[in-house]
């Protein structure tokens, strides 16, 4: 069953230089229990696509359905059902792990009792039970990616939208995010739309490629065969793979000279 | 309980906790309008301030609305530091109504403010202020819709600036005309005629001259009237403003 459904999805910024077609038009389905890689070179349009989906930013064009909910006519009910962690994460360094999670609790609504319950549950599973008392600011990189994703979970949302997860974080970290995304996904169907710089977490992690240039969906499919038909053989890496198909990092028509 | 009313107290509680657990901060808030009120406030004793008055009802009333001008003004600045790290999207993404997002963080700064003028009444009182409670139950009024005034014009500029280095500016630019016309350090009516003139088109003027005539009894001369129209106005401006900006995605 598909959880998130788009159809040319597209936000045009109006800047001093004139507009700026940032998404020009996404169609895109997400079904339920998948992860969903979503590629791109910077400013190929995934943090705008990803701000729309999550309420952010109201579209310009297009239509999208999110777990159940229109996303222009009830952004509210969009809210109640998905989870955000932003690249920042968004935590104050001087509050606690448990005020932190116990308020987010509270922002959706959960009573005090439930909120404060919610937390501990989710410190537990998460690995965050000793790092309860202390200041966010006091967490490392790792932990304080954990705590994020706690921060998006405390509703149990049927969508968990990531920003580029474990981007900053060290080797040990990152495999262990993986197999926490995992772990949602086949514990509670989770349904994971993550961003990503890195080809390797994208080819380890999700089960399906979407790959973004200029505010277009360029190319999708599983690595494989993105691998197969781009790349030139299931062999071939994933980043030749991905500069065939957005042609950067060759010298291709972005950077060819006019004249030789 | 209304989702807008328990979001608001939560949001409240959140910058109330905040704002107990930054001590320096907290004293020096308490500590700089009483500096004021101590090395400024003795300088007037014998001087002919005009008004019915002595001049502790005069010096007292500027320093609380010079107090809410400052504090609600740089409100924002914290805003600001949230949206760098973050936080205000995470918040934005969750259902909590948006009017309680700017609400809450309005009333703390509102409980603060008045925290702050009743140490410093206090003060004054003891250094020889001598008010009528009614009078001074009155300004405390003005002071608490001033500071729900300039508290979300504030946090709305908050919304729309990137930096605290943007913000700043923006701020001192207002505050620092506005205060020297709204004569909180000395009445307007001592100076020339065009200085006067022109403190009227600034809106807290009318403020210190209400909570002037409150601190001294003057309930009846209609500045205390036209201070109370001036200040809803302001306020019913500044909320609706505010409210919009927390409203409108993209910020």
């Amino acid at each position: 069953m598909a959880v998130l459904i788009t159809s040319g999805l597209a936000r045009t910024f109006r800047t001093k230089h004139g507009p700026v077609e940032a998404v020009r038009g996404i169609d895109l389905t997400v079904e339920e229990g998948e992860i969903l890689g979503f590629l791109g070179p910077n400013g190929a349009g995934k943090t705008t696509t990803l701000r729309m989906l999550t309420t952010l930013l109201p579209p310009t064009g297009g239509t999208a359905t999110v777990a159940g909910h229109d996303l222009a006519r009830d952004p509210a009910g969009v809210r109640r059902r998905i989870g955000y962690v932003a690249q920042s994460g968004g935590v104050d360094p001087t509050v606690s792990v448990r005020e932190e999670l116990v308020t987010q609790g509270r922002l959706y609504r959960l009573t005090a009792q439930q909120a404060a319950a919610r937390a501990a549950e989710l410190a537990e599973d998460l690995g965050l039970t000793e790092l309860l008392d202390r200041p966010c600011g006091a967490l490392s990189g790792g932990q304080r990616r954990r705590l994020d994703i706690a921060l998006g979970l405390v509703h149990r949302p049927r969508i968990l939208f990531l920003d580029e997860p474990t981007t900053g974080l060290d080797p040990a970290s990152r495999s262990d995010l993986w197999d926490l995304i995992r772990r949602l996904r086949d514990e509670h169907r989770m349904t994971v739309f993550l961003t990503t710089h890195y080809l390797d977490e994208a080819d380890a992690l999700a089960d399906r490629l979407v790959i973004v240039d200029h505010g277009r969906i360029a190319a999708e499919g599983t690595s494989a065969r993105l691998k197969a038909a781009y790349g030139g053989s299931p062999e071939a890496t994933l980043q030749d793979t991905f500069i065939a198909i957005t042609g950067r990092g060759t010298p291709s028509r972005d950077t060819a000279p006019l004249a030789v | 309980m209304p989702h807008v009313l328990s979001d608001t107290a939560l949001v409240f509680g959140r910058y109330a906790r905040q704002t107990l657990r930054s001590t320096p901060a907290l004293v020096f808030g308490l500590i700089q309008p009483l500096l004021f009120l101590v090395f400024f406030g003795p300088l007037l004793n014998d001087l002919p301030l005009g008004g019915d008055g002595d001049s502790w009802q005069i010096i007292v009333p500027g320093i609380l609305i010079q107090l809410g001008l400052f504090s609600a003004s740089f409100a924002g600045i914290g805003l600001v530091l949230e949206k760098r790290l973050g936080i205000i999207e995470r918040m934005r993404v969750t259902p909590v109504s948006r009017l309680a997002l700017l609400m809450g963080r309005v009333l703390k700064d509102v409980v603060q403010l008045l925290v702050q003028s009743l140490v410093l009444v206090a003060v004054a009182v003891v250094m020889g202020l001598r008010a009528p409670v009614a009078g001074v139950a009155i300004g405390f009024v003005f002071v608490g819709v001033l500071t729900v005034s300039l508290a979300s014009l504030s946090y709305a500029l908050a919304m729309r600036v990137a930096t605290p280095q943007e913000f700043a500016p923006v701020i001192n630019a207002v505050t620092m005309p506005a205060m020297l016309l709204s004569g909180v350090l000395l009445p307007m009516t001592l100076g020339p005629r065009w200085l006067d003139v022109v403190s009227h088109c600034v809106p807290f003027r009318y403020l210190v001259d209400g909570v002037r005539a409150a601190f001294a009894g003057e309930y009846g001369d209609g500045k205390i009237a036209l201070a109370s129209l001036v200040a809803t106005g302001l306020a019913v401006v500044a909320v609706t403003l505010g409210a919009r900006l927390f409203r409108q995605a993209g910020a």
